[in-house]
C-alpha cells in the first residue's frame, strides 16, 4: 500500500511518502514562506524521486488542524481533490495527534500544542495505548495557555511538551510545572509527516465530501451572531 | 480516433460561490454547477471572507462530482482545468487554486490560470463569438471598468471606478434603505416601482474620462435621506431607489457609448453581477438601438459569478499556449491588463 500524507497546517510543511510501511521518501520544511505556492511543486518533486505516479497511490493521509486556517485549507483541499479524482481514502488527522507521535515511546503523558496567540493554544492531551498508537486523554481545545497548564499541574504527573512554538512559551510551561515538564531538544517539535502517513494507515476513512477542517475555533462573526441568536 | 472536440474544466471560488463547469469547444456549456452560499452570508448582512473559505473546502469535492456526473463525464476528458486565480479573495481564491492544482497534478492535466474578470467578460461568448474591437463594461460589486478588447486574450482599461464599485454603491444605499441583503436586486426592484424624481448628480469628471465615481452619489442620497428625516419628512423608497438608479445608469450608459464610438467596436459586452440590473439592460438597449454597435448581454445566470465563463476565458488561454505552474498561487489583486500580457513578459 502506498500512502501520500501531507501537512500543511502550521509553518512546517511536509510531504511523506510510505510504500508498505517503509519510508520512501520525506520532505519537511520550517519555513515562513506561502505553502499554496510550495506544495504542489514539493509533492511533483517528491512523487519523482520515489518513482511514484498518481494512480499508484492508495490512500491519503492530511492533517486537518488545528493550525493556521488558510494552511489547513490548502492541505485539506489538495488531499480531498487528489482522493476523489483518484478514487482513493482519504484520512484526516488531527495535528496535535501527529504530533504528539514524535513522544510516542514516552512512558508520560503528552500535551502537543501550537500558539494560537493572546495568550490561547490549541492543545489536547494524550498518553501511549497499548495497542502501540496514542490514546486521547484530553480532547483537542483552544484554550488560555496558563489556564491549562495549571490544570496539568495540579494532577502531578510528568508531561512531555511538543510544541513548533516551544521556545516562546517555554518559561512559562517551566514556572507553573516546575521539574513535572518534560521539553525535549528543538528537533522533536516538528511534526513528521511520516508519522503522520502511519497514523492514518489503518484509520477508516470517512467518505471525501464529508472531510472538513478542525479549526477549533468559531468565525469571529458567527460566534457574534450564535450569541445574538441566544440573547434574542 | 479522431477528436477535434476540446472540453475544460472551470473552476471559480473568487467570492461567495463554489463553482465549476465544463465547456465544449470553448462556447458550449455541458455542464455548470454553482453552489452559491448567500442564504449563509445573509445573517451577517454580507460576505465574511473566513465562512465563505470555510464553506467552499466543504462544498469543492461535492461540486466536481455534481459538474462531472452531470456532463457524463470524468476527469479523463478534460483537456485542461482553468481556475479563477484572481481577483478575489484570498483565502477564498486559495481553495479554488488548489483543487485545479490537485486534479491537474493527479490526471496528469495542464493547468490554466484566469483573471475573473476575464472570465466575466467571456460569459458572452457562450451566447455569441467576439468580433474585436470589441468594448466590455464590467460591472459587478467589487469593479467598474470599460475595456477595450482588440484581440483575443488582450485587454486594456480605458475607464475605471476612482472610488466605490458601481454595485458597491447600490449595496451601500440599500442598506441605508434598510433592504435585506444582497441589495443590489432588491434596489433594481424598487426602481421599476418609483419614479426618479429626485435629482441626484451625475459624476461625469473631465470632459472626455471614461472613469467613473459613485462616492458623491453615495452621499448625496445619504444626505437627501437625513434632511428628509430632520423636516419628518417621508421619503419613498421606491422614488430614492428610482432616482438613484436613474443617475449610475446614466452615466454608465452614456460613457458606454461615447466610447464605443470613439473607438468603433463592433461588438459591446455588458459584464458582472451589475449586468443583471433591469434598468441598466434597458438603457443600455435603448442606447444602442439604432444598430451601429451589437449589444451582447449575457442572460442572468451567467452574469453572476459561475464557472462557465472561466472555462471559456481559460479555453481561450489554452488555445493561445498558457500553462499555469505547479506553483500557480492566488493573487488577490491581479491586474487584468498584465494578466492579458503574461505571455509577452514570460518571453522577455
Ligand atoms: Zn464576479
Amino acid at each position: 500500500m502506498n500512502i501520500l500524507a501531507i501537512d500543511t497546517s502550521n509553518q512546517v510543511m511536509g510531504i511523506a511518502i510510505l510504500k508498505d510501511g517503509n519510508l520512501a521518501g520525506e520532505y519537511t520544511t520550517n519555513a515562513k514562506r506561502n505553502h499554496s505556492v510550495r506544495l504542489m511543486p514539493a509533492i511533483n518533486q517528491l512523487m519523482k524521486e520515489t518513482e511514484t505516479e498518481p494512480e499508484e497511490l492508495n490512500r491519503i493521509v492530511v492533517a486537518k488542524g488545528p493550525g493556521s486556517y488558510t494552511g489547513v485549507r490548502i492541505g485539506l483541499t489538495t488531499a480531498k481533490t487528489m482522493g476523489w479524482a483518484l478514487n482513493i481514502p482519504v484520512v484526516g488527522i488531527s495535528s496535535l495527534a501527529a504530533l504528539a507521535l514524535q513522544a510516542k515511546f514516552a512512558s508520560a503523558v503528552i500535551c502537543p500544542f501550537f500558539d494560537a496567540r493572546r495568550g490561547l493554544v490549541y492543545t489536547g492531551l494524550y498518553e501511549q495505548h497499548v495497542s502501540g498508537g496514542l490514546q486521547l486523554l484530553e480532547n483537542e481545545v483552544n484554550i488560555k495557555f496558563t489556564d491549562w497548564l495549571d490544570t496539568l499541574a495540579s494532577k502531578q504527573q510528568q508531561v512531555v511538551f511538543l510544541s513548533p512554538d516551544i521556545e516562546q512559551h517555554y518559561q512559562v510551561i517551566v514556572e507553573h510545572m516546575k521539574d513535572l515538564a518534560i521539553i525535549p531538544e528543538m528537533a522533536y517539535h516538528y511534526p513528521r509527516p511520516s508519522l503522520l502517513a502511519l497514523a492514518g494507515a489503518e484509520q477508516q476513512n470517512e467518505p471525501i465530501h464529508a472531510l472538513t477542517p478542525e479549526y477549533l475555533r468559531l468565525v469571529e462573526a458567527e460566534a457574534k451572531w450564535l450569541e445574538q441568536q441566544g440573547n434574542n | 480516433m479522431i477528436n477535434n472536440e476540446e472540453y475544460i474544466l472551470g473552476i471559480e471560488t473568487s467570492c461567495d460561490e463554489t463553482a465549476a463547469s465544463i465547456v465544449k469547444n470553448g462556447t458550449e456549456i455541458v455542464s455548470n454547477v454553482v453552489a452559491s452560499q448567500i442564504e449563509s452570508h445573509k445573517r451577517f448582512g454580507g460576505v465574511v471572507p473566513e465562512v465563505a473559505s470555510r464553506h467552499h473546502v466543504e462544498q469543492i469535492t461535492m461540486v466536481l462530482e455534481e459538474t462531472f456526473e452531470k456532463a457524463g463525464m470524468t476527469v479523463e476528458d478534460m483537456d485542461a482545468i482553468a481556475v479563477t486565480e484572481g481577483p478575489g479573495l484570498v483565502g477564498a481564491l486559495l481553495v479554488g487554486v488548489n483543487t485545479a492544482k490537485a486534479l491537474a497534478f493527479a490526471k496528469r492535466k495542464p493547468l490554466i490560470g484566469v483573471h475573473h474578470i476575464a472570465g466575466h467578460i467571456y460569459a458572452n461568448r457562450l451566447i455569441q463569438e467576439f468580433q474585436f474591437p470589441l468594448l466590455a463594461l464590467v460591472v459587478s460589486g467589487g469593479h467598474t471598468e470599460l475595456i477595450l478588447m482588440r484581440e483575443h486574450g488582450s485587454f486594456e482599461v480605458i475607464g475605471e471606478t476612482r472610488d466605490d464599485a458601481a454595485g458597491e454603491a447600490y449595496d451601500k444605499v440599500a442598506r441605508t434603505l434598510k433592504l435585506p441583503y444582497p441589495g443590489g436586486p432588491q434596489m433594481d426592484q424598487l426602481a421599476a416601482e418609483g419614479a426618479a424624481n429626485i435629482n441626484f448628480p451625475r459624476a461625469w469628471l473631465e470632459a472626455g474620462s471614461y472613469d467613473f465615481s459613485f462616492s458623491g452619489l453615495k452621499s448625496s442620497v445619504l444626505n437627501t435621506l437625513h434632511n428628509a428625516a430632520q423636516r419628518n419628512e417621508q421619503l419613498k423608497k421606491e422614488d430614492i431607489a428610482a432616482s438613484f438608479q436613474a443617475s449610475v445608469v446614466e452615466v454608465l450608459a452614456d460613457k458606454t457609448y461615447r466610447a464605443a464610438n470613439e473607438f468603433g467596436v463592433k461588438q459591446v459586452i455588458v459584464a458582472g453581477g451589475v449586468a443583471a440590473n433591469k434598468g441598466l439592460r434597458a438603457e443600455l438597449n435603448r442606447r444602442f438601438s439604432n444598430g451601429s454597435q451589437d449589444l451582447l448581454i449575457p442572460p442572468l445566470a451567467l452574469c453572476t459569478d459561475n464557472a462557465a465563463m472561466i472555462a471559456v476565458a481559460g479555453s481561450i488561454a489554452f488555445q493561445q499556449g498558457h500553462r499555469a505552474g505547479w506553483d500557480l498561487n492566488a493573487n488577490p489583486s491581479l491586474d487584468l491588463e498584465l494578466y492579458g500580457k503574461r505571455g509577452q513578459i514570460k518571453q522577455k
